[in-house]
């Protein structure tokens, strides 16, 4: 995966960006994302459909993957089955 | 990624809502979004690789600098405050290029019939009619977002280059995405060709806080504007906050109720009028905002509650925290050096040095990296023992006397705690004996004498160290400031060549 592709969801309208990644295979909603969105939704795995949310930045484990999302849609994120999950931010004021 | 994405991303989450208000236009997230597609349209079809801005700010600011994003081009906002020479000079190092803005002056500065030139409002009306014309962000051949001309007040103009990479790692690093409730408006008085104009913008969208653009700061038009627009934060420059006091103590009626917060940074702020502004603003929350040009924008702050604990604070350490710039941002690092390159303990003063995604580090003339990706801002300061930096001044600007190295901010504090003194600046001026030693500039408060050079030295002498006492003492009308409030030091050096090595100033 390249930094700066877009992935989109199988099984619902989520997009995100791939910030960092290496070469794996983002599911959302269970289903392998990809480049291309297929013609029919696939149904959505209902471990896997607690949403994605707009400007969230999603992490793995080791922090090899970072993805941000552009588009919300009803599926979670995981990696060969391993859910991502939302890399928090320390709130800071606005210095701008 | 294209901080293109920025803008679309708010223009999907809430197209109606209002994004940017000027002169009482108001734009929506959506109606940004299609102009900037329409400026892009423009611009690629233009050929030229710079879009560059001679303007004050306004709604084109963002339309150009989204709309150069869009179209792969760089975006150069240039300063109109410059003398023409070095204007017409900064035109040339990027032509051909997409001006927009004061036209009839780029047409008179130059023969560089190469330059496509657009006034504000046909900048504006030619977007507007291929708004409609959908183009889609090319994958960017050009990475550089944004290039700045540095102010150089030491050399001549560095063209310095944040990438898309920087800018989005800086609004990811800092900003959550669409945090900012309905209400929230940030008042923005800074020049679109300063770092901070650049920063404000995309902070201010990516957050999706409603942006109040005050094309030309005066104080009593901030103050209205602040009011009739409820504005709940603001971002200043040192001496914009001291006029705005100055008015309020004045007696100008301001209805500032709706303010929660004030950064500031882009100079330096004396402690006196922080302290002054914390008794002003009680309910207001205070963030000193640290950054350069090539780091986009800010790498350490010192927030709210860090300003109201060093205020009430009765441990010496913790009081002069309000006289620091606060603590790195969790996503930068910062390190401080010796002349030699070693990394210094905390209190050892040094240059500062910073790493992170944010910082690019990058002039058109070359990369300032060191190998490890190290950037030296050539600012000095020092860490204390919890990782609060403090700034002393321009590592150019440090006296070197006798092989003792004077940081020139701790002389000017000194004596800016004189009642009669209202500015002040340290410079290192030639000495047979020393090498350098110091010489001071004052500005003395109307109405007030200028006191004894003796008192004057004797309370340098009191407070820090013998070698701190100025040679030298110059009574001046005004010191040389740049349009930002920057200290010009080279200019204050002058004051003293001037006069010679043999005349006595007092």
């Amino acid at each position: 995966m390249k930094a700066g592709t877009k992935l989109k969801s199988a099984v619902c309208d989520g997009e995100v960006i791939v910030i960092r990644g290496g070469d794996v295979v983002v599911e959302c909603g269970g289903v392998p994302m990809a480049e291309e969105r297929p013609a029919d939704r696939l149904p959505i795995n209902a471990a896997f459909a607690e949403g994605l949310r707009m400007g969230k930045r999603y992490v793995d484990a080791t922090g090899a993957t970072e993805l941000l999302c552009v588009k919300p849609g009803q599926g979670s994120l995981s990696i060969g089955g391993v859910a991502l999950w939302i890399k928090e931010a320390k709130p800071l004021p606005s210095s701008d | 990624m294209n901080i293109s994405l920025i803008l679309q991303m708010a223009a999907d989450a809430a197209p109606d809502r209002i994004g940017l208000v000027c002169e009482g236009r108001q734009w929506s997230y959506g109606a940004l979004d299609r102009m900037a597609r329409g400026a892009a349209r423009s611009i690629a079809e233009s050929g030229c690789a710079h879009v560059s801005l001679l303007d004050e700010s306004s709604e084109a600011a963002a339309i150009a600098l989204f709309g150069a994003a869009i179209a792969g081009c760089r975006y150069v906002p240039l300063n109109y405050r410059l003398a023409e020479a070095d204007l017409a000079a900064l035109l040339g190092r990027i032509a051909p290029a997409f001006v927009i803005g004061d036209a009839d002056r780029v047409k008179k500065l130059g023969p560089d019939s190469r330059h496509l030139t657009w006034s504000r409002s046909a900048f504006l009306e030619e977007s507007l009619r291929s708004a409609d014309l959908r183009a889609e962000a090319p994958e960017p051949s050009e990475d550089v977002a944004v290039q700045i001309f540095t102010s150089g007040t030491t050399a001549a103009p560095k063209a310095a280059l944040l990438r898309h990479g920087n800018l989005i790692s800086y609004i990811l690093g800092t900003v959550e995405f669409g945090a900012a409730s309905a209400n929230e408006a940030a008042l923005v008085a800074v020049p679109p060709y300063h770092i901070a104009g650049i920063a404000a913008l995309l902070s201010s969208i990516w957050a999706m806080r409603r942006i109040v653009l005050l094309p030309a700061f005066d104080p009593d038009t901030w103050l209205s504007l602040a009011a009739s627009e409820r504005a709940t934060s603001a971002f200043l420059v040192p001496t914009m906050l001291a006029r705005i006091i100055a008015r309020m103590d004045k007696g100008e009626p301001a209805d500032l109720s709706a303010l929660q917060s004030i950064a500031y940074g882009g100079g330096r702020m004396p402690l006196e009028l922080i302290e002054r502004a914390l008794e002003l603003f009680p309910r207001t929350g205070f963030t000193n905002a640290y950054g350069l040009t090539e780091t986009s924008s800010t790498i350490a702050l010192l927030g709210p509650q860090e300003h109201r604990a060093a205020l009430q604070s009765s441990d010496p350490a913790i009081r002069a925290r309000l006289g620091s710039v606060g603590r790195p941002l969790p996503t930068v690092e910062i390190e401080i050096r010796d002349q030699d390159g070693r990394a210094l303990p905390p209190g050892a003063p040094g240059e500062i040095f910073v790493r992170g995604d944010q910082v690019s580090g990058e002039y058109r003339e070359g990369r300032a990296l060191d190998a490890a990706g190290w950037f030296p801002t050539r600012d000095a300061g020092w860490l204390d023992t919890e990782g609060y930096l403090f700034l002393a001044g321009r590592a150019d600007d440090v006296i070197v006397r006798g092989g003792e190295n004077i940081s020139p901010g701790e002389i000017e504090d000194v004596l800016l705690t004189h009642p009669a003194i209202a500015e002040a600046a340290a410079v290192g001026i030639a000495s047979t004996e020393w090498g350098e030693a110091v010489g001071v500039a004052l500005v003395v408060k109307p109405g007030r004498e200028l006191p004894s050079s003796d008192a004057l030295r004797a309370l340098v002498r009191d407070r820090l160290r013998s070698s701190r006492v100025p040679e030298r003492i110059l009574a001046v009308e005004a010191l040389p400031y740049n349009e930002m409030g920057k200290l010009l030091r080279r200019e204050v050096r002058k004051l003293f060549e001037a006069r010679g090595p043999a005349a006595k100033s007092q």
